[in-house]
């Protein structure tokens, strides 16, 4: 399969503080990579670099092709990757059906001249996005809450709503930002099926940070592993799990109830 | 369009031309100095509407808006003034050749007051909407001064710290509540677009809205310039309804009453802006007495002028220490929630959040 | 311009300078520590004015007995002015706060017109404090040279304090890290009260030297100066105390020079530090000694 989304000797500093060193990833079309480490080793660093938040420090970032290497995020977006957040990120003022509309404006082909005369693309657009995002709710069922304010939603919802709010830019690459976090062990279970799901029904290409070994092991083809900001390894899960370095730094006894 | 879309349609027309109905019994029946106090509303109303678009709906703190209504005024002033009046009120140097002769008619001096404010207010835009909110409120604030500086130096185009006097009067109610009531359905249809959805995400979560697509800058300074047009638009009215302005009207005393009237109707509810705009209008007139002496059970009180702001200051604390919401935070008065009231449900609940 | 003119020029703007430095500082103090631009700051120098003023002539107190009331009284005002309405705004968005310390600013300004009446009225200078000293041609203020000492003066004195003592540690300390601070048992209402008792009693220091130094008093005198404070301040580096300093004197020096190389600009001369502060903003929004923050995300 094509390499979507290639990094060459990323490296992201902070005054004097190296978050990320060198890193080199290549991941290909339709795989789910996962990205672990302990806390502090600059997992979300390298989502925020990928996706443009930061400018890395030297390096680039190959997306599809094109070098998107300091692009805006909201560039990086309209390019095709989405990305959800460590602490969830809603739009606190709004109903869960707004919230996912949002993600639709990027996509929007007309002006806001058009929309204050009522002119009619704007309005066709408009209704059929809104279709589309109740479809993309009903898939995620939470079409039943779709005009409840997002942040009334009980806690798994409104992770789950994150994540359709990301699928709805429609995504070539979707970035999972500690997506299991406080969830129990069947939520976890449940999240690993749903994201493995979606995957193949919007044919997309997944890379996840996680702590929940079960979910990373379970679900994700590749494995890169970093400490400190260094990539100490990239393989599958049983070779992951069996790479001393690995274990010395982070995973402990290979014990995969996390 | 659908049957709802319809309704609403048809019940917004009834109220407006119902509105026009009772501007023409107000102007033809009702003691001047009552129509002046409500036209003074409908330019305040606009204010706050504008401002709670940058600030309430976009979570810009921005505390330039007496600035660009400086130059709406004087914009649609200069315009509209005939050369006699300029040459008798320019006396301390001559106004500027190239605009000595100029005499527009009342309509597009106000737009192009409007226009003229959104220039500038997309020139102040780029470098300032890049600052946090604190700093920009300063930064806002010193180009707000900046631009009243300038006005009362250039001389030979603004006539400076004098003033410009004996500028066309207008007294219809129809042009000052007209352009209000633009104002309102313009900017209600920039909200519920996707644009005024883009402008809340902003607020709400700048970071998140980042990542969906949304490209801040551009946003920011569309909601400003957007805002900073309908500021110029309310400024050229102050023109034509008071005949005479001059630089010290726009120091940021001005930008605090409507920061006042925002945040008292409510940050990011339009119709709590139109709401406080009559309400703070009709309130600096009843308060005048304050500031007259007065017998109060037989006691003679002095006039205390100032004391209305002080009113006003103390309100604005309360509101933001207790109540922070002001009077309906960011809900709105709309059709839907009149129709849900009166239990007309709406049956097509599933596409309720429509193209407007 | 001659020697004279020069030297006048230099000897002003290092007594503005000094003035702004003062009341720079605190600005700096309570945005260091709780990220508030206190707009209500400027209107403490008004206050310390207007009771100097009625000290002296009013209740007849020696000069040094009123302006020792002014700074108790302003200290207090300014530290309840925290309490009653920053304080219970901590945890609501950042805008509230702001709006809380424009509506405290205005209440204090107009409470002045009321009370006070919005004419300026020409402030008692102190015969002891001062008077007129010649060297050859050049004639000056005594206040040229006690202005900037007092300056200096407290200005080591509270470079000490948040150097060496415990309740200067704990505001840097707050300033740093809020959260972590309070963590670590640090009381920390205590520190910010003291925050902004520091910086309340330089900004009253302030307005009684400005009121000798430009002798007059009038509700809204704290208005310009306040703003042009808090530029100093972002000049330096806010947040920064030395920075404040270095603002205060860099902005002072510059606009008393504009105007005497070039009077023809003299009705700019506000906007000149406004147009300061939208460089500095832009280009190098950490100010001379400050450092860029980046937001984690």
């Amino acid at each position: 399969m094509a390499e979507i989304l290639r990094t060459e000797q990323l490296s992201m500093e902070f005054g004097g503080l190296r978050a990320v060193s060198d890193l080199e990833l290549s991941i290909s079309e339709g795989e789910i990579i996962g990205l672990i480490g302990p806390n502090g080793a600059g997992k979300t660093t390298v989502f925020n670099v990928i996706t443009g938040v930061y400018r890395p420090t030297t390096g680039k970032v190959i997306f599809d092709g094109r070098d998107i290497t300091g692009w805006r995020p909201d560039q990086v977006t309209a390019k095709g990757i989405a990305r959800t957040f460590q602490n969830i990120r809603l739009f606190n003022t709004m109903s869960v059906l707004e919230n996912v509309m949002i993600a639709k404006h990027v996509r929007l082909k007309a002006t806001l001249g058009e929309a204050i005369l009522g002119l009619p693309r704007y309005g066709r657009q408009r209704r059929q996005h809104i279709q589309e995002c109740m479809e993309l709710l009903a898939k995620v069922q939470l079409d039943d809450v779709a005009h409840e304010n997002a942040t009334s939603l009980p806690y798994g919802k409104q992770r789950r709503l994150e994540i359709a709010r990301a699928l709805a830019t429609e995504p070539k690459l979707l970035l999972l930002d500690e997506p299991a976090a406080g969830m129990n062990p069947q939520e976890s279970l449940e999240l690993m099926e749903f994201v493995d799901r979606i995957r193949h029904e919007f044919d997309l290409t997944v890379f996840m940070i996680e702590h929940h070994m079960e979910v990373v092991m379970g679900i994700c083809q590749r494995i890169y592993v970093l400490d400190y900001g260094v990539n100490l390894a990239v393989g599958s899960p049983e070779e992951i799990q069996n790479n001393e370095q690995v274990i010395e730094a982070y995973l402990g006894a290979v014990d995969t109830d996390a | 369009m659908d049957r709802h879309a319809k309704l609403k349609f048809i019940l917004t027309l009834v109220v407006v031309l119902l509105t026009f109905g009772a501007l023409y019994i107000f102007q033809n029946t009702m003691n001047s100095f009552y129509v002046r106090v409500l036209n003074l509303a409908a330019i305040y109303a606009i204010l706050a509407l504008s401002l709670n678009l940058i600030l309430g709906f976009t979570g810009m703190f921005s505390l330039g808006h007496a600035g660009f209504m400086c130059i709406g005024s004087y914009v649609a002033a200069i315009l509209t003034m005939s050369p006699a009046s300029k040459e008798i009120i320019y006396f301390m140097e001559p106004i500027h050749p190239l605009l000595a002769n100029v005499e527009w008619p009342i309509l597009p001096a106000i737009l192009l007051g409007g226009l003229v404010a959104a220039f500038f207010g997309f020139l102040i835009g780029f470098p300032a909407l890049r600052l946090r909110d604190d700093y920009l409120a300063i930064a806002t604030l010193g180009f707000a001064e900046i631009i009243r500086i300038i006005v009362t130096n250039l001389i030979p185009i603004t006539n400076g710290a004098l003033g410009l006097k004996n500028i066309p009067s207008v007294d219809s109610m129809f042009v000052y509540w007209g352009f209000a009531i633009i104002t309102i359905i313009v900017l209600m249809r920039i909200i519920n677009s996707s644009w005024g959805h883009a402008f809340k995400a902003i607020r709400d979560n700048e970071i998140a809205a980042q990542a969906m697509g949304v490209n801040i800058f551009k946003h920011k300074l569309m909601s400003f310039t957007i805002g900073a047009f309908f500021a110029g638009i309310a400024g050229a009215l102050m023109a034509f309804l008071i005949t005479s302005i001059d630089p010290t009207m726009y120091r940021f005393t001005f930008t605090f009453q409507i920061l006042l009237i925002v945040v008292l109707g409510g940050m990011g509810s339009l119709t709590g802006s139109v709401i406080a705009s009559i309400i703070f209008a009709i309130a600096m007139e009843w308060l005048r007495f304050v500031e007259q002496p007065m017998n109060l059970f037989g006691l003679a009180i002095p006039g205390i002028p100032g004391m209305r702001m002080v009113i006003f200051s103390i309100t604005l604390l309360l509101v933001i220490l207790f109540y922070r919401q002001g009077l309906l935070g960011t809900r709105e008065i709309n059709w839907e929630w009149i129709l849900n009231r009166l239990g007309i449900k709406n049956s097509l609940k599933v596409k309720r959040g429509e193209a407007n | 311009m001659s020697l004279d003119v020069f030297l006048q020029n230099v000897a002003n703007s290092i007594t503005l300078g000094s003035l702004y430095a003062l009341i720079a500082i605190g600005y700096t103090m309570v945005y260091g520590i709780i990220r508030l631009i206190n707009f209500a700051h400027a209107d403490l120098l008004m206050v310390a004015a207007y009771i100097a003023f009625y000290g002296i002539l009013v209740f007849t107190l020696p000069w040094y007995v009123s302006f020792a009331i002014a700074i108790v009284l302003t200290t207090l005002l300014g530290v309840s002015i925290e309490r009653v309405a920053y304080r219970p705004l901590r945890s609501a968005p950042r805008i509230s706060v702001l709006i809380s310390a424009i509506g405290v600013s205005f209440l204090l300004e107009n409470l002045g017109i009321v009370a006070l009446g919005a004419r300026p009225k020409p402030f008692p200078r102190p015969d002891d404090l001062v008077w007129n000293i010649q060297i050859g041609n050049i004639s000056f203020l005594s206040l040229t040279i006690i202005i900037p000492v007092v300056t200096i003066i407290l200005l080591v004195m509270v470079t000490y304090m948040v150097k060496k003592t415990k309740m200067g540690i704990a505001m840097r300390a707050v300033s740093r890290d809020f959260e972590t601070s309070s963590l670590m048992a640090v009381d920390v209402n205590k520190v910010i009260g003291a925050t902004f008792a520091v910086g309340s009693a330089l900004a009253a220091v302030g307005g009684i030297m400005w009121s000798m130094q430009y002798p007059q008093v009038d509700p809204l005198m704290g208005m310009f100066p306040g703003l042009k404070c808090f530029i100093a301040a972002v000049m330096g580096g806010i947040g920064s105390i030395p920075g404040a300093m270095i603002g205060g004197f860099v902005l002072g020096i510059c606009e008393v020079m504009l105007v005497g190389f070039m009077p023809e600009l003299s009705g700019y001369r506000d906007a000149f530090a406004f147009v300061v502060l939208i460089l500095i903003l832009l280009f190098r929004p950490g100010g001379i000694l400050g450092e860029n923050v980046v937001e984690k995300v």
